[in-house]
This record gives C-alpha cells, structure tokens and sequence, in this order.
C-alpha cells in the first residue's frame, strides 16, 4: 500500500467534503431541524395543553430528537452509494476507520445544529413560561448523548446503505439500538427541566450515557472495516 | 499484482490502481476542484498536482463549478483526472472513451492512452480501437476466456466473431 495520510487527515477530509456537499444541498440538517419543530407546534397546538413538564417533557424532547436523527441517518451516505464515491474512497490509502470516523463527526455536527434549532423551539413552544431550564448542563447531557447516537447511526448508515430498502432498514436497526440511550437522555434531561431531581441521579444517567458512547464508539471501529469490505 | 498476492493482501493495492469506468466515482454537488482535492487528501498528494491534472484535462475553465452542470463528456474527463491523479502504475479502464468527442478523446491520449506509459487493462467493445492500443488480447464469449493472446496475432474479425 502507498503512503496514505494519517487516520486523522483522512477523517478530515471525508468531514470536510460531506459539510461541502451539506452546505451546498442543504439536505439533512434543514429536514431533521424542520421535523422537530413541525412536532413541537403539532403538540403546542394539538394536544390542548400549553406546557409539559418533567419526565413527559423529556420524553417528548428525546423521541421527536431520535426521530429527527433517523431522517439524518438515511442521508449519511446517499452521495457515497449513489454516486460512487465510496469505491473512489476504498481505492485510495486510507483506513477504513477514518470513513467512519469522518460520518461519525458529520453526524455529530448534523445533531448539534439540530439542536440548537429544536431545543429553544422545544422551550418556546412546550415549556411554561420561566421554567428553570438549566442550559448548560442541558447542553453536556445533548453533547454526549449525540456521541452515542452518531457512532450507532454512522454504523447503521452503513450496514444499511448496502441495502434497498434503505429508509425501512435504518429505523428497524438504529431505534431498537439507541432506546437504551434514549431513556438515560431523557431521565438525565428531566431534572434539568424544572423538574426535582438529585445531582447524584444526574451523574449515575450520565456515566450510562458515557459507557454507551464507549461501548458502541469501540464496537463501529471495530466492525467498520468488514461493513465497507463487504 | 504489484507485489501484492491475491486476494489475500489486496489491502497492498490501495493506492496503486487508478479507475475509469462508466461511474465518474464523483461527487455531483461538488466542483471538479472539490472532487480532486478530497482526492489528493485521501492518497496524500500534493495539493498543486490538482491544478497540474485540471489543466491537463482541459478543465481549468469550468472547474470551479458543480459536476452536475458539466456534460457528460466533462465528467469523464474529470474522471480521468481523478484516475490518474495519484500517478498509479496500474490503470483500469472500462470504456475510458464513452461520451467524449474526438478532440477529448485526443486530450485524453497522453494521460491514459498507450502514451501515458502505464500499465492499463482495457475493457471495450471497440475492436479496432482496443486492438490498436494493445500488447495483450483477452476475448471472452459468455463469461469464459475464447482468447489469450499477442495483440498482433490477434484480427479485428477474430475478434468480431466472438459476438455472434
């Protein structure tokens, strides 16, 4: 094999180009950020109650949040598939890993813009009017859940992508897999909504969360090579 | 194949096989310059051997615009500057020349052609134009070898034979 770039260069670039392709069809994060508040204003409206609170508050947020992501997930490697670029990405020096590692932080970044749209929404629309939201630790439980959730969706865009039945096989795979992420999201979420929680509950969800994302982040390096190979 | 025992240690190959096929094996949304670039990212190539591939496809006015705009006879020409991009010693073409005019096809020549000094498998269904550019001639009939032979022992009605 040639001399290829490092692991890192190599995610690099693969980042580098699908923000490129992203930024100019603006494909993924527009649909996912529109999903989510179109499910807020649903519910505002729809379920005749101005505000949620607590667990029910959480739930709503995490379920519309992982549905949002699937939409992601079935975009992650549509220009690969369909227009070749992966064989142009197997033929050169690379580490597989790094093509995981570069959909991952794609992902990754997809989820945090999301949420910077979906969250205040979220606040706006269900939340009553001076709740004590507490940000930014609202903001570290959304930021490691997201590491979870965009190594299982990378992993899952893959295995998936090789199949024709794409938009049906990614949320058979990927929801089943993350609801263990998704509850410890959300009790992790309730107590920084208003709702009475302890700060000991808080770190024990937050440890889950960070064994998850090491586990599953572990397992797609581990597996990813055999998925593009195969 | 290049050092490398098949298909064992097919991992050795990277790098070392450029591809022109009937895919352009490109991003449609990015420019020909976004394309390349990733490209010599991904085998480690200097970014101004981009600029040096572009103009000698004869991109370099239309290179800063999507691919899908280019017709179809650009994008093969993008995709054999892609193909060569990293200079490999073994190309893969598979009708290298379809959707490109005579004077594309020409441009073409020193980079791909028997000009270029590579080793190249060719696929074609162009018996004359195959057969010219050849030092070996494998025929097939339904999959299974019908020939194996020196180019010039080998006619252009031999060959034609093989599809009836």
């Amino acid at each position: 094999m040639r001399n290829g770039p490092g692991l890192f260069s190599a995610s690099w670039a693969l980042l580098r180009k699908d923000l490129a392709i992203e930024l100019r069809t603006r494909e993924s994060v527009p649909a996912m950020a529109l999903f989510s508040v179109t499910v807020f204003v649903l519910l505002h409206f729809g379920t005749g109650r101005d505000t949620f609170s607590g667990g029910l508050a959480a739930g709503l947020l995490w379920v519309t949040l992982l549905l949002a992501t699937v939409l992601g997930v079935n975009r992650l490697f549509v220009a690969e598939r369909e227009q070749g670029g992966i064989d142009a990405v197997l033929l050169a020096p690379v580490d597989r890993t790094a093509v995981f590692i570069g959909k991952a932080a794609a992902l990754f970044l997809y989820l945090v813009l999301l949420e910077v749209v979906a969250v205040p929404a979220f606040a706006l629309l269900l939340l009553a009017q001076g709740s004590a939201v507490a940000v930014l630790p609202l903001a570290g439980v959304l930021l490691l859940t997201d590491i979870g959730l965009a190594a299982v969706g990378a992993l899952v865009a893959a295995m998936a992508s090789e199949t024709r039945a794409r938009d049906l096989v990614v949320p058979m795979l990927l929801l089943p897999l993350v609801v263990p992420l998704a509850i410890a999201g959300a009790s992790a979420t309730e107590p920084l909504l208003g709702a009475a929680g302890s700060a000991p509950e808080l770190l024990r969800w937050l440890g889950f969360i960070g064994v998850y994302d090491m586990v599953f982040l572990l397992l797609s390096v581990a597996v990813f090579d055999f998925l593009l190979e195969d | 194949m290049l050092g490398a025992d098949l298909p064992g240690e097919s991992w050795k190959l990277r790098g070392q096989i450029g591809y022109l096929g009937h895919d352009p094996l490109l991003y449609r949304e990015l420019s020909v310059r976004q394309n390349l670039e990733f490209q010599a990212r991904l085998h480690g190539v200097a970014a101004a051997r981009v600029g040096q591939v572009i103009d000698g496809v004869g991109l370099a006015n239309r290179a800063d615009e999507p691919l899908r705009e280019l017709s179809r006879g650009m994008v093969q020409r993008a995709a054999a500057a892609r193909a060569i991009l990293s200079d490999p010693p073994l190309l893969l073409l598979d009708e290298p020349r379809a959707g490109l005019d005579p004077a594309a096809a020409e441009l073409l020549e020193p980079l791909i052609g028997r000009q270029s000094g590579r080793t190249r498998v060719l696929v074609t269904h162009d018996v004359e134009g195959g057969l010219g550019e050849s030092d070996q001639v494998l025929g097939l009939r339904g999959g299974r070898q019908e020939l194996f032979e020196p180019a010039e022992s080998v006619t252009a009605t031999r060959l034609r034979e093989l599809y009836s």
